[in-house]
């Protein structure tokens, strides 16, 4: 009986990768910014906005940059649509802090420079790993928040 | 009369007649500590003396025959009460009366069917053992010796690569490959991804062992998959047209062979997983099975094995009487 006293481990034939594969765009360009907060109104009427601004060339979106001013309240609409819709475990918003809504506190509660920069960056990281999500991708709910002037809350929910 | 400790007992010591030449195998024991066992082929003749030694000299032993048993069981863990045999012989030594004085026995179960191979695993048990026993009215005494048993094979005629393309619509599609659906334990897995489309951010990839042993049957059936091995094949964003190279060596990986319906009480698999992680950690995986088969170390044990097996075939007679010279 013969037998092969060294095993074959030569790496399997594959094809050349094409040149513009290799040097060109990934086709995985998705990038999304939360900045520039702002506060509007007066008193207890006030409220902050955030700009929510994307780049990206995945096909599935169909603008390849978009601009729009979302605030918490939003954010919050949009987690609620996918746990309800999409069968994907939805990442954690930076906290409701009611106690920074209370009065008689010492600061300027919830319009505080560094509780706005660390919600900021909290809403941030939520919408990038939400957004990446392939099946967060089919969900209308998203493309309306990410894309589309201003968030209607009657639409019909569904896929893409 | 023996109460008390007032009457006389005896030490069972059971020893094979090879066994300066036999070779041992290490093997896993339930609580997770390796020993060297015996190791038995599938036809070989077990034989040897099981030494009866009186405790208390002058104190004759008196008993209700005394016989050795070779046992191969299957032990399911939640249900110890109940061992399956699936071999089980016996010898009988003396019959019933009484030993004034120490005395060894000679034995030998002939080219002994042994078709599983010896497994220690989660919750379920296989294994060989000889049992000499001398009945008493009151109490046995009995002494067990455990063997390892393996299966060995020869290389598959049909060995077929796995190419398959896999993925998610519009978002990740893979083609990957395995040279073999077959390996032997100390063999390689020679392999690669090649990416056709990539729409996420991936950050690494890797290819896992998952060992799934599978207990019970119909409704009460219990898998328990552990990951034997985790080997990172890719660090780093692909891009597509990219093809990644697989080489995982098998021998350096606690294995056992592919065991498919043992006795019909339970199985051990192998899969090979592949896995894909994202910038988010979110994980893309294909689990795909494989083969796992023992190679013989020599090739002579091979071709011993073949020869007991068509003396087996053959018939009796002349098989029995070279069996006799042998082991004088």
């Amino acid at each position: 009986m013969s037998e092969a006293t060294v095993a074959d481990t030569r790496r399997l034939n594959s094809k050349p990768q094409d040149l513009t594969d290799a040097y060109g765009p990934p086709s995985n360009f998705l990038e999304i910014d939360v900045y520039d907060p702002q506060t509007i109104g007066v008193g207890r009427n006030r409220f902050t906005t955030y700009e929510v601004r994307m780049k990206t060339n995945l096909p599935i979106f169909k603008l390849k940059e978009s601009c729009v001013r979302r605030r918490y309240s939003d954010f919050e609409w949009l987690k609620n649509e996918l746990e309800r819709d999409s069968k994907i475990v939805v990442p954690p918003l930076p906290g409701k802090a009611l106690k920074r809504q209370l009065p008689f506190r010492g600061d300027e509660g919830i319009f505080e420079e560094s509780f706005i920069e660390e919600r900021r960056s909290g809403l941030e990281q939520f919408i990038n790993r939400i957004a990446g999500h392939p099946l967060a991708q089919n969900e209308r709910c998203l493309h309306m928040f990410l894309q589309d002037e201003s968030i209607d809350r009657n639409y019909i929910p569904g896929k893409v | 009369m023996s109460f008390f400790g007032f009457g006389q007992t005896a030490e069972i010591d059971i020893v094979l007649s090879d066994a300066e030449t036999r070779k041992k195998a290490e093997h896993k024991t339930e609580d997770g500590k390796k020993d060297k066992y015996f190791l038995f082929y599938d036809g070989e003749t077990v034989s040897g003396k099981v030494n009866v030694t009186l405790k208390t000299p002058g104190k004759r032993l008196e008993h209700n025959g005394i016989k050795i048993e070779f046992v191969g069981q299957i032990e399911l863990y939640y249900d110890r009460g109940n061992h399956h045999e699936f071999v089980s012989l016996v010898k009988d030594l003396a019959r019933p009366g009484e030993l004034s004085q120490s005395q060894t026995f000679d034995f030998e179960f002939t080219h002994v069917e042994k078709p599983y191979e010896s497994y220690t695993g989660q919750n379920v048990k296989l294994r060989y053992f000889l049992r000499a026993t001398i009945s008493r009215r009151l109490n046995d005494i009995s002494k067990e010796m455990d063997i390892v048993v393996q299966t060995l094979c020869t290389y598959p005629e049909v060995n077929s690569s796995i190419k398959m393309e896999v993925g998610i619509e519009d978002c990740l599609h893979i083609e990957f490959e395995y040279n073999k659906s077959k390996y032997h334990l100390r063999d390689v897995i020679v392999g690669k991804i090649y990416f056709l489309l990539v729409r996420i951010k991936i950050k690494h990839m890797e290819i896992d062992i998952i060992k799934r042993e599978t207990t019970g049957t119909g409704p009460s059936v219990y898998h328990e998959n552990d990951t034997i091995a985790k080997y990172e094949i890719m660090d780093g964003a692909p891009v597509r047209g990219e093809s990644i190279p697989i080489r995982l060596f098998l021998a350096g990986y606690e294995l056992t062979p592919t065991m498919r319906d043992i006795n019909k009480k339970f199985s051990v698999r192998y899969y090979l997983n592949l896995v894909l992680i994202d910038e988010e950690e979110r994980r893309y995986f294909k689990q795909q099975e494989i083969t796992l088969w023992r190679k013989g170390d020599i090739v002579r044990s091979m071709s011993q094995q073949a020869t007991i097996a068509t003396q087996r075939y053959e018939g009796s007679n002349s098989a029995s009487a070279q069996a006799k010279e042998e082991s004088n």
